[in-house]
């Protein structure tokens, strides 16, 4: 169709977490702009099957940017170029028509690549099994308005609780870390009054965990704000600092 | 470990010191800089060396200076480690990268500007500090005080002004003021975030703040030496000190 | 077989009070020598898997996803019910159950849907102790909205991403019981089979999606929370990973498939925009509160929106139902809108779209008051499109949305085979033939929170706690069969791709059994899935190989078990000779075109047994009793 694009594309290929990798050029023929990325890659890949070769392995499901599965680094920016969406809601109407694209995993000690695309970023359910909830049993009766949050408090907690966990964050830090992810869920629980009970132990332990699974360090260079899909801020990190530093200064874990 | 231990050694822990030793380094610029604008006074250095030989030689001032020797060294030593880990952090990198697009360069940059400061530190230090403790190359001068004594300090204005006639000098020094610039550009209000201290009604403060830190202060810093040099080699010819 | 819903006895508000009292315990102390295999991590089997957990159960979680956060219980975006009553505007656990019932079609079972009433008011108390951020006033106290055309205001919500905040709830919940190593977590597993010992449920096959091992596991009750099957039309709202496969395989060791032809069809998605599309969008139906849908009056008019003068468009909906609008129920706008572009006034390239229109809400409440209510609506719509719907109408046009068919489950949400349970959206017990807008997060919860914490105790302290001997044959049959089924996927090296039979059999599917059928219309369909099958069988391609990471192989074997359902929803959509909710029959429709419902022939669940490969499906009846509902017909003019 007239309109439509023909792209190199550069792919990571890497056969499984053992072997080496590397990148791979393919030809992305007679793309639609209206077409996702994922869309021209799935079409990249029915050629691939037909011709009996290994299509490229990649991480996806709800394709409307919400479950965080999709995970590429297009040309050096984790979720391409554009700001606030994911992979899976980036357009081909972003790249011209001879572009070459660059395409590859998530890099980092805590993310060990898969296959191809693929991440194991099992390392965030661990970080979240570290602390990140509240500890009540199912059937609790206390009336869901027996305790008024004010609006303001829960819009924070909000804005925190809109991580998907994709881990774009760490993808985009120059220091593989994961301060933004942790900093979301510590600071949705600390600024609800329901997680006050157990805030200290649950910084001090979700960072715990973090630095055990390889991850860097903060230098704060705000990298993860802006490739953020949930543009995720960093007065969040500033409070998960201010957790952290009021719970080694008073728990009572010696 | 012990919670303490534990807390300086974690991740935040080890921003946090990072945070508190850079703000200290910039309180001690404030410091130093006020002494430094006295070398441009044209009164024969009597206040600079005054202020030099109060600073040399106050025990409370010492005691300060090697605390901040020590503070230097450890904001460098923390540094170093940090990047080792975070290095780590990532064994394999991007092919294609693209930091541009999301941070600031002074922010991907802060252990390379930092290698700069602590040469260029390390340099300053031989040319003055160590010259005036142990160097004895720099002679005295004599002043007569307020009240009739005749006192002899050690002459560090003239060093300077001698030192300062040097172009290359006056070069080396004010591209470490740019890094220093470009250090504090990231550094300044990154200490505040590591401190917890992010809120819409102080940010706009610490922005205030920052800019006297990362511009203002560099810019005075690196005045004093262009200042000099085209004072002395615009009036070498004419006039003499 | 006689289906025994085990529906309890006694007064309406009264059968799970007592059923609950009456239903067996298992000692706390006993619990840990229980082992509980709960597949599928969406609301459903998160909050299922943890409360289970919590009581003290061995539990073992499988999600073919890498976490169980992503579950497509994430992307329900509208709220959740509740008869919390907290506007004073009349609303009670009663109105609930009826409205539940009403919006069904009165092809749910009373019973099932009161019960679904009573807890959806713990649910809420559990997601707030649990720091589910829903919307709040100022006040402090939760904030209600009015959702789907219900008279009362019980829909909470948090922002357009309830469901991601209810399941991530639901998931912090499960990870804390991993944490406490009361539940074992595998992630990316695939459930390929049930093994069975003398119809007894002992456990599962499944495929370690990294390895590719196929592995069995054992236990003493197994729960299917793996999510509806809108996928066998290939286009839909769901996820690309959403499958019938679990239970599918389960229907195929004896569990019956209940009403597979009740589909819900959403009427605002983003058009399809190519041969290319692989899932549709869906947006907030609350964009018709404010929106106006209009074709062009004329068949073929392919002038842009703005050149039609007002004289020109028809505002169908408006001018059909004058007292809804465009707020009438999702099946009457879906069947409204495919109407409209079968008569060829559909818009843009496709012409398989019809406008929702916000110039007028624009021009009376400003850009700005529209922004803050949709801005989030229109930004995805145009980064989707590539148009401004600000100063262009949208396109929409209806998808599918939601499957009210599934596992035929009791009472106790069990299904045929003992010792084998489903929940949330895999079974079909609570919707009917239509479900209500923020009930598909209440239902899944409510199974998972409070249901199957009760009544699977029943079933465990009478079977006890007697070890599973994992050495029996049935378990190493189960795993033979299904690294046979494999092997055979990947030796056909065949011509087509899976994703290629899976698009052919969504276009039957839709054009056949979507928002409209008709006799001749399915049975020309079951022929084209027989027969497409047996194509598969002969010469689908699928590459890589079964020892790794190989998603090709994966989407193969969901593509097979989906043109094997297609089959069964044809055949029931055969059988029912009426037309009720999401199930439109254009031979049973009143003068008005609504839906006819027939009562006296079929106010039953359609439960089909499976019979073996290529024979047909015997069907079972469950006659539905309605004691305190009155049946009448819709009407929205």
């Amino acid at each position: 169709m007239a309109g439509n694009m023909n792209i190199t594309l550069k792919v990571w290929r890497q056969k499984n977490a053992h072997t080496k990798g590397k990148l791979v050029s393919y030809d992305a023929k007679d793309v639609s702009p209206d077409m996702s990325f994922l869309e021209m890659i799935d079409e990249v890949n029915e050629v691939l099957i037909k011709k009996g070769d290994e299509p490229i392995a990649f991480d996806h499901d709800c394709r409307e940017g919400i479950c965080g599965m999709c995970s590429m680094v297009i040309d050096g920016r984790p979720h391409g170029p554009k700001e606030g969406i994911t992979t899976c809601q980036l357009h081909m109407r972003s790249f011209k028509d001879g572009d070459t694209i660059t395409i590859e995993p998530w890099r980092a000690k805590g993310f060990p690549v898969v296959k191809d695309l693929v991440v194991d970023r099992s390392a965030f359910d661990r970080i979240i099994q570290a602390g990140g909830y509240i500890s009540v049993n199912t059937g609790v009766t206390i009336d869901a308005n027996a305790i008024a949050i004010s609006k303001q408090d829960s819009d924070k907690a909000f804005d925190a609780a809109t991580c998907i966990g994709c881990g774009a964050c760490v993808a985009a830090c120059k220091n593989a870390s994961a301060m933004l992810f942790l900093s979301a869920k510590v600071s949705q629980l600390s600024l609800l009054p329901q997680g006050h009970p157990e805030r200290m132990s649950r910084v001090e332990n979700m960072l715990q965990q973090m630095e055990d699974e390889g991850f860097g360090n903060c230098s704060n260079t705000g990298a993860c704000s802006v490739e953020c899909p949930k543009e995720i801020g960093q007065e969040h990190i500033a409070r998960l600092n201010r957790e952290f530093i009021a719970a080694k200064a008073s728990s009572e874990n010696v | 470990m012990n919670w303490f231990t534990s807390a300086v050694s974690s991740s935040v822990g080890k921003k946090i010191m990072m945070a508190l030793t850079g703000l200290f380094l910039c309180s001690f610029l404030v410091v130093h800089l006020i002494g430094n604008l006295q070398l441009l006074n044209l009164d024969l250095g009597i206040s600079f060396n005054t202020y030099a030989q109060f600073m040399s030689h106050n025990p409370v001032i010492q005691t300060i200076s090697k605390g901040n020797f020590a503070i230097i060294l450890a904001h460098a030593l923390i540094a170093l480690f940090l990047t080792r880990q975070n290095a780590k952090a990532r064994p394999i990198g991007y092919q294609v990268k693209k930091g541009s697009a999301n941070s600031t360069w002074s922010s991907r940059n802060m252990g390379l500007l930092g290698t700069i400061l602590l040469v260029f530190i390390a340099v300053h230090l031989y040319h003055f500090w160590w010259a005036v403790h142990y160097g004895g190359s720099i002679p005295t001068r004599e002043y007569l005080t307020d009240n009739g004594d005749i006192v002899a300090y050690t002459d560090l204005y003239q060093a300077v002004w001698f030192a300062f006639s040097n172009p290359f000098i006056v070069a080396f020094y004010v591209l470490s003021m740019i890094a220093m610039g470009y250090h504090l550009y990231h550094g300044f209000a990154s200490a505040f975030q590591s401190l917890g201290l992010n809120h819409i009604k102080y940010n706009f403060f610490i922005k205030v703040l920052g800019f006297l830190f990362y511009f203002v202060i560099p810019a005075l810093y690196a005045y004093i030496p262009l200042k000099i040099y085209f004072l002395t080699c615009c009036s070498s010819s004419s006039c003499s000190h | 077989m006689k289906l025994d819903s085990k529906i309890p006895e006694g007064p309406i508000g009264e059968k799970w009070t007592k059923h609950k009292f009456k239903l067996k315990l298992v000692n706390p102390a006993n619990r840990r020598k229980y082992d509980i295999i709960v597949v599928g991590t969406g609301l459903a089997g998160s909050s299922a898997a943890a409360s289970l957990g919590e009581m003290g159960y061995n539990v073992k979680v499988f999600c073919f996803q890498d976490s169980p956060r992503r579950a497509h219980s994430i992307a329900a975006q509208g709220g959740i019910n509740s008869a919390k009553n907290y506007r004073n505007d009349g609303d009670s656990v009663y109105r609930l159950f009826y409205d539940t019932v009403k919006g069904g079609d009165y092809r749910a079972r009373e019973g099932n849907v009161h019960r679904l009433a009573e807890v959806s008011v713990n649910i809420i108390d559990q997601c707030v102790a649990q720091g589910v951020p829903f919307a709040r006033e100022y006040g402090g106290l939760l904030d209600n909205r009015s959702f789907g055309g219900a008279q009362v205001s019980r829909t909470f919500y948090a922002r357009g991403q309830t469901g991601q905040q209810l399941l991530l709830g639901a998931y912090s919940a499960l990870e804390r019981q991993v944490n406490e190593g009361t539940v074992k977590q595998y992630t990316r597993h695939e459930m390929l089979d049930v093994v069975t010992v003398d119809g007894v449920t002992r456990g599962v096959v499944v495929r370690d999606l990294v390895t590719g091992e196929i592995e069995s596991h054992s236990a003493h009750a197994v729960l299917l929370c793996t999510g509806g099957y809108g996928n066998v039309f290939y286009l839909s709202t769901n996820a690309q990973g959403c499958n019938v496969t679990a239970a599918w395989r389960a229907h195929k060791k004896g569990a019956l498939f209940a009403n597979p032809c009740f589909t819900q069809i959403h009427p605002t998605c983003i058009p399809v925009s190519g041969d290319h599309q692989s899932k549709l969008t869906l947006m907030s139906e609350s964009l018709r509160n404010d929106g106006r849908v209009w074709v062009p009056a004329k068949p073929g008019d392919k002038r842009l929106a703005f050149d039609i003068p007002e004289s020109e468009r028809d505002y169908f909906l408006e001018r059909k139902y004058p007292s809804f609008g465009n707020l009438v129920p999702r099946d009457v706008a879906s069947r409204n809108a495919k109407e409209m572009c079968d008569l060829g006034k559909g818009v843009g390239a496709s012409g398989l779209a019809v406008y929702l229109d916000f110039a007028d809400s624009i021009k009376r409440l400003g850009e700005d008051a529209v922004r803050a209510k949709y801005g989030n609506l229109f930004d995805m719509y145009a980064q989707i499109t590539g148009e401004n719907p600000y100063k262009t109408p949208m396109r929409i046009y209806p998808a599918v949305h939601y499957t009210m068919g599934g596992l035929w489950v009791d009472y106790n949400l069990s299904t045929t085979i003992k010792g084998l349970y489903s929940l949330g959206e895999a079974n079909f017990s609570d919707h009917g033939a239509n479900r209500l807008g923020a009930s598909a997060l209440m239902q899944g919860l409510a199974d998972g929170y409070f249901v199957i914490p009760a009544t699977l105790s029943d079933y465990l302290a009478e079977i006890g706690p007697k070890a599973i001997d994992k050495t029996h044959p049935a378990f190493a049959q189960a795993v033979k069969d299904v690294q046979e089924r494999t092997a055979r996927l990947l030796a056909i090296n065949g011509k087509k791709t899976a994703n290629e039979y899976h698009k052919e059999l969504g276009k039957i599917m839709w054009e056949y059994c979507g928002m409209a059928r008709n006799k001749e219309g399915l049975q020309k369909a079951q022929k084209l899935i027989q027969e497409l099958r047996a194509d598969f069988w002969k010469n689908v391609k699928v590459s890589g190989e079964a020892g790794e990471l190989n998603p090709n192989l994966e989407r193969a074997g969901r593509v097979a078990d989906f043109l094997e359902l297609g089959e069964l929803m044809v055949v029931d959509a055969l059988e029912r000779n009426e037309s009720c909710g999401g199930h439109f029959r254009e031979e049973y429709q009143t003068d008005e075109n609504e839906a006819q419902r027939d009562d006296d022939n079929y106010a039953y669940v359609a439960a089909w047994e499976y019979k073996g490969d290529n024979k047909p499906e015997e069907l079972h009846k469950e006659d539905l009793v309605f004691e305190n509902v009155k049946l009448t017909q819709r009407s929205y003019k």
